[in-house]
């Protein structure tokens, strides 16, 4: 009972920390920027930016909670861009869209699959698989467009990265509906208390007769559907694609996580904290950019905002004495 | 000599080896002039960055670590080299050599410090470090290019200790970027082999909690790991400003993977405990042929990276069924 409440206090006290920095360096960039911050337009274009890399994180939180990551999440994203892309440029009629759509996130889900089964059944270590097939997805997206901008999409398609239903922009729309689907997976289904258990001791997980296999199986099929949504929302919000998109956005998605209360080594994470942790992300990369900062300055301080919410949350457990 | 066979069939190299004399009879058989002593010193050449720090990173995944900053400290050294160099016009390659290598220990130090104290995986580290090391660089710096090296820096990276020429009248030969590659592979063997502090890495990657029941000193042994790394970082930073000549802050950062994905096709585990230095450098030199061979054979550059993709997935799949067919050996022997 006593640990039960110990683990509650550390979620939500972690969470209360989050919120109460996402309070803090809005109200201090609001002020510096001159209210510019929360102005309709840098509102507007953050509502339309958070998603995209919000949907990474997302698609790099599921591996990463059974103590794995995806590294192919970013060449995943693009692949099924280009798919897309290809099916957008090559047939005009009603059916592109929908056909690009469906397409693209077919080729995201043939990565998933491929990684899930060389993760689950092959017994390859996460990090190896997903650099390889980080490489190999690129490479074969690199060697059908030939390195090209696929560019020019129809305005059907372009209201995925920039429309609005009922006055909010698609992309949130997309990403609050994914975001609440994997959190009540996880929270509420047996395949989520599992996928928890995997993450924090696999061996017992293998001991309770859990199909370990099928579960990661699982885990790296969704990392990449997730990934293919990304890519798709990524293309509409440029109207163009490539195939080196965006390779910084995957060492942001681990970033992120962590920085979300998602434990590297696995059996930790909330989809709460993971959302206020991209928007603390969004807030400062927007701030920066209203006062003219370098976003290598951000990425610096990323960096060392990391560190140190790494080392408190160390401190923290030592305290409570927790190892 | 049954023996001999079966211990020859057990190591990561002999199928490296295997590999590697097949790819060059292939490449050689559509393009005759692959095996010519000049396009092998060619071959070394290019990639003596690629091969300095995939032997740090060796010694890094031994341990049971990973550090993908090392693109950040190699820039970050060569481009301070650059600036000193520039900037009070020392034209000595000696001093200039004297700059990044204390610049990539002190940084490497930071990652073991940091490593050793937030016991989380050391990706996550790095990766942190990384956006630090690199970002507070172009902050600082602008990260324009560097182009005017001193005249002694070019007259450096066209000698060489063995000369040939072609018949065209090219020289090509044993260049100092070689002999880099060569100093860093001999004191990396050293350090792993007859070091006590090189066996005591492989005993930290093979069971960290052992070496600690042990009594193993693990911050100092974590602090020499990543210095060492940095270390190799600093001189992969100088040897590969002496290739291009020119330093150029985005040149090297993006090559993490490359560089893990070589260490790994040598036969180093991402569990720890298990590399050597002669995998590594074939795990280089397998990356490196089938570049150029895919260039000689006409093969359109946007192939390479899904060739070699597959090659990752093909030799990691390889070792975890040989990881699995150890481990059935090992329960065998218990339920024995």
């Amino acid at each position: 009972m006593h640990d039960r409440q110990a683990t509650w206090i550390a979620r939500y006290g972690e969470l209360a920390v989050l919120g109460a920095m996402l309070v803090v360096v809005t109200g201090l960039l609001a002020v510096v920027t001159d209210g510019r911050l929360l102005g309709l337009e840098s509102l507007a274009s953050m509502a339309i930016q958070m998603p995209l890399l919000g949907m990474l994180t997302l698609a790099q939180l599921l591996p990463m909670l059974t103590g794995g990551i995806d590294l192919s999440i970013v060449s995943t994203a693009n692949l099924a861009g280009i798919t897309a892309a290809y099916v957008l440029t090559q047939s005009a009629g009603w059916y592109a869209t929908p056909a690009a759509v469906v397409l693209g996130l077919m080729a995201a889900l043939a990565v998933g699959v491929t990684n899930g089964a060389i993760v689950a059944y092959l017994d390859v270590p996460p990090i190896i698989t997903t650099l390889a097939s980080m490489i190999f997805v690129k490479g074969i997206a690199l060697a059908v467009t030939r390195g090209a901008v696929l560019a020019g999409f129809p305005a059907s398609f372009l209201f995925l990265g920039g429309g609005t239903l009922l006055g909010v922009p698609v992309p949130f729309l997309l990403f609050a509906g994914a975001a609440t689907a994997i959190a009540v997976v996880l929270h509420r289904t047996p395949f989520g208390v599992v996928e928890y258990l995997l993450g924090s001791n696999p061996t017992a997980t293998r001991f309770s007769g859990v199909d370990v296999p099928v579960m990661l199986f699982r885990t790296y099929l969704t990392s990449g559907v997730l990934a293919g949504i990304a890519g798709l929302l990524l293309i509409a919000r440029f109207n163009a694609a490539q195939a080196d998109y965006g390779s910084s956005f995957l060492l942001l998605t681990v970033l992120i996580a962590v920085l979300g209360g998602v434990d590297p080594s696995g059996g930790a994470a909330t989809i709460t904290g993971l959302v206020v942790a991209v928007a603390i992300l969004q807030v400062v990369a927007t701030g920066f950019n209203l006062m003219g900062l370098s976003a290598h300055l951000a990425n610096a301080l990323w960096g060392v905002i990391l560190v140190l919410v790494i080392m408190l949350r160390r401190l923290v457990q030592a305290r409570s004495g927790r190892t | 000599m049954d023996g001999v066979v079966r211990r020859l069939a057990r190591r990561t190299e002999t199928y490296l080896v295997a590999v590697l004399v097949v790819l060059a009879a292939i490449v050689t058989a559509g393009r005759p002039e692959f095996l010519t002593a000049e396009n092998a010193f060619d071959v070394l050449r290019n990639n003596a960055f690629l091969g300095i720090v995939a032997l740090g990173q060796l010694v890094v995944l031994v341990s049971g670590g990973i550090d993908v900053s090392f693109t950040a400290v190699a820039t970050v050294a060569q481009y301070l080299m650059g600036l000193v160099l520039t900037t009070r016009g020392i034209t000595s390659v000696w001093v200039a050599l004297l700059i990044p290598l204390p610049i990539g220990l002190t940084l490497g130090l930071v990652n073991g410090l940091l490593v050793h104290y937030a016991r989380v995986h050391p990706v996550i580290i790095t990766i942190a470090t990384l956006s630090t090391f690199y970002g507070l660089l172009i902050v600082f710096t602008g990260g324009t290019w560097i182009t005017d090296l001193p005249m002694p820096f070019q007259e450096f990276a066209q000698y060489k200790l063995v000369r040939f020429t072609t018949a065209g009248g090219a020289e090509y030969g044993l260049s100092t970027p070689i002999l880099f590659w060569g100093a860093a592979a001999l004191l990396t063997w050293v350090v792993l082999n007859f070091l006590a502090v090189g066996r005591r890495i492989y005993a930290l990657g093979g069971n960290a909690e052992a070496a600690r029941r042990a009594g193993f000193p693990i911050l100092r042994l974590q602090l020499f790991v990543y210095a060492y790394m940095g270390l190799l970082a600093g001189m992969g930073g100088f040897v590969q400003a002496q290739l291009a000549q020119i330093i150029q802050p985005n040149a090297i950062v993006g090559r993490e993977l490359d560089v893990l994905a070589a260490a790994v096709l040598g036969g180093a585990s991402v569990f720890g405990g298990a590399g050597t230095v002669g995998g590594t450098i074939l795990g280089v030199l397998l990356i490196a042929v089938i570049r150029n061979g895919l260039i000689l054979l006409r093969i359109s550059s946007y192939w390479h990276d899904a060739v070699i993709g597959l090659l990752i997935a093909a030799a990691a799949a390889i070792t975890a069924a040989q990881e699995r067919r150890r481990r059935a050996r090992a329960v065998r022997i218990h339920d024995a």
